[in-house]
């Protein structure tokens, strides 16, 4: 049914679809709408068999969901930034452990400084973690990776992060279309474990590993997540079947067919770049896109084949590996190495900030006109960093840097971007 | 694609009458997308929120930065935030006070606008008289309804009883509705005169 809600709600309801038996969370904006949500269905008797338990941190919201999957129990959680850090080893537990946990991670910066905008900093810190990752476009496509992501953990027996733009999706009002429970029936068998603990069939579940075979528990943890790359597509197909729209998969192109520049990117800010691709289309420019939905695995083989005939390739992406550079960049130029095409990394919408058209336009058309550089910031203020580093080289004692740097700025409560 | 800017305060339910505004849409068919801006959320500071209203699917995640419509929520901030940034020449203005816009400090800015785009609702005393509080948001989608002749009344109505129940809607719908002819009757002056 088509209705007009928010991120947050659409999602919280589709999670309740899928019948999840235990969910357990620990409130950490932008994400506290959603498990909220679930709470309240859970409350209001629309949601049965399922345990909605309060926890005192991330780290006891991912432990108790360790704990309720490997007794069996279909289980959810969510989180965003600090909280997900905060869980941290018990996230990697839980993927070494094999348990098919959903989590949503409204996806937001990492402090210090502070911050509770935008950027994809926490998924990515995760992303050795052994986790499924998957990044949705629209609150339409978060709904439906919610869905998908249940079925294909459950089936490779392992946890799936669905990774939705903080406050950019989750607060935004947007039509979607609320699957029926019918529908998701037919989708989503009930949750049959690959691994249990069950007092009628005692096992235990988390030996220690000595260097005898450690090595070898890894290597299957990467084959079996490397299974996600044959699963993905296939469950969106058959996802197709039953709810009739496309969703899910692993990447999806867009005006890329002949096109020599093909952006890439994960994540809310497709919409934006499919607007500016289009304006520039229409104005004579072989400009295409490449969204990823697959982030972990990463789909090597079908992020080459998507960008083959590219000259050049342009990684936008909200996230940024301080020292080195980017993340989803190094990834796809390693997927691309063997072939002749220009990479470049573009870190934008850091902690929040607007990634604008008109910015968008001006990147692409300087990469166009080879004036790019290989590594840039979308809209970084030069001033400010300059002034900074000036004051740095003149005084040992310059002051805290977020403090001096938003001196300089000045007050922002009087502009509207 | 129409867009439309909400400037307010914390506490004035800015991101609501967005998210409201784009409820009213979708029961007309249309495709809307209403999100804040995502500021310190603190009663009383300047918050903005934003609504597009569109005849096909929104991908555009960038804030609203020309708009096409502005509704001011708190006239205090006239002089606090530009509001009036990026508005498209006789872009729709609506502001929520009972005094005029030379009373206000804008009736320089606004002198060569559109006069039929331009109006002033007393929202805050229409909330107090049918809501009970002064929360000016819904009685204002009213008069921008009837300044716009973007949106039936009859949306907004359904946008409220979408959001609210009970006495609230109730409430809320007698403002939006009363609003919506206070502007309806503004405007048929501004025509007679000009």
């Amino acid at each position: 049914m088509l209705k007009q809600t928010e991120g947050s709600h659409a999602v919280a309801e589709a999670v309740a679809l899928c019948r999840p038996e235990v969910v357990c969370a620990y409130p950490i904006s932008p994400q506290t709408h959603i498990v909220e949500g679930v709470g309240e269905l859970v409350k209001s008797g629309e949601l049965r068999n399922c345990e909605f338990i309060n926890v005192e941190s991330e780290f006891a919201a991912m432990s108790v969901a360790i704990g309720s999957s490997a007794a069996g129990a279909r289980t959810y959680t969510a989180t965003a930034s600090q909280g997900l850090l905060f869980m941290a080893e018990a996230v990697f537990n839980a993927s070494g452990l094999g348990l098919p946990i959903v989590m949503t991670v409204a996806n937001r910066a990492i402090g210090a400084p502070i911050n509770i905008w935008n950027d994809h900093t926490d998924s990515l810190a995760m992303r050795d973690s052994g986790w499924l990752q998957l990044f949705a476009e629209t609150n339409q496509e978060a709904l439906d990776l919610h869905i998908q992501a249940f079925r294909l953990g459950e089936e490779l027996s392992l946890p799936v992060m669905v990774c939705m733009d903080g406050f950019i999706l989750t607060h935004a009002y947007e039509r979607v279309d609320m699957p029926t429970q019918a529908q998701v029936d037919a989708y989503l068998p009930p949750y049959s474990p690959r691994q249990v603990l069950d007092p009628a069939e005692p096992v235990s579940i988390g030996a220690m590993v000595g260097p005898e075979a450690f090595m070898e528990v890894r290597y299957l943890a990467h084959a079996k997540q490397r299974q996600a790359l044959e699963r993905m597509p296939a469950y969106a197909a058959e996802f197709k079947s039953i709810f009739g729209r496309d969703s899910g998969g692993l990447l999806h192109s867009y005006r890329a067919d002949d096109a020599e520049t093909i952006v890439v990117a994960m994540g809310s800010v497709l919409g934006t770049i499919k607007d500016t691709v289009d304006e520039m289309r229409a104005a004579g420019d072989k400009i295409g896109v490449m969204g990823l939905t697959l982030f972990r695995p990463f789909p090597s083989a079908q992020v080459r084949d998507a960008l083959q005939h590219a000259k050049r390739v342009v990684v936008l992406e909200k996230s940024f590996s301080i020292g080195a550079g980017g993340i989803l960049a190094t990834n796809v130029r390693t997927a691309i190495s063997a072939l002749p095409i220009d990479t470049y990394t573009v870190g934008a919408g850091l902690g929040g900030r607007a990634i604008t058209k008109r910015s968008l336009h001006a990147l692409f058309r300087g990469a166009i006109q080879g004036k790019l550089e290989f590594l840039t910031f979308l809209d970084l203020n030069r001033e400010v960093v300059d002034k900074q580093l000036a004051r740095e080289a003149q005084k040992r004692r310059s002051g805290p840097i977020a403090e001096n740097l938003l001196r300089d700025v000045g007050v922002v409560a009087a502009k509207i971007v | 694609m129409f867009q439309v800017r909400i400037h307010g305060r914390g506490g004035q339910g800015v991101v609501t009458a967005a998210e409201m505004l784009s409820i009213a849409a979708f029961e007309e068919g249309r495709h809307a997308q209403a999100f804040p801006s995502f500021g310190s959320e603190r009663t009383g500071a300047p918050v903005v929120a934003f609504c597009r209203i569109a005849d096909k699917e929104i991908r555009l995640r960038e804030p609203i930065m020309e708009p096409d419509a502005l509704i001011i929520q708190d006239p205090t901030l006239l002089h606090q935030v530009d509001v009036f940034a990026g508005l498209k020449r006789d872009g729709y203005v609506l502001i929520n006070t009972g005094k005029t816009l030379e009373e206000l400090g804008v009736g320089e800015f606004l002198k060569d606008w559109n006069p039929a785009r331009v109006c002033t609702v007393p929202a805050t005393e229409i909330a107090i008289k049918c809501v009970g509080r002064p929360v000016p948001n819904v009685p204002l989608l009213g008069g921008f309804a009837a300044i716009s002749q973007l949106l039936k009344l009859e949306s907004v109505i359904k946008a409220i009883n979408d959001k609210f129940s009970g006495k609230v809607a109730e409430g809320n719908v007698a403002a939006a509705t009363e609003a919506y002819k206070t502007t309806l009757r503004a405007m048929k002056e501004v025509a007679a005169h000009a």
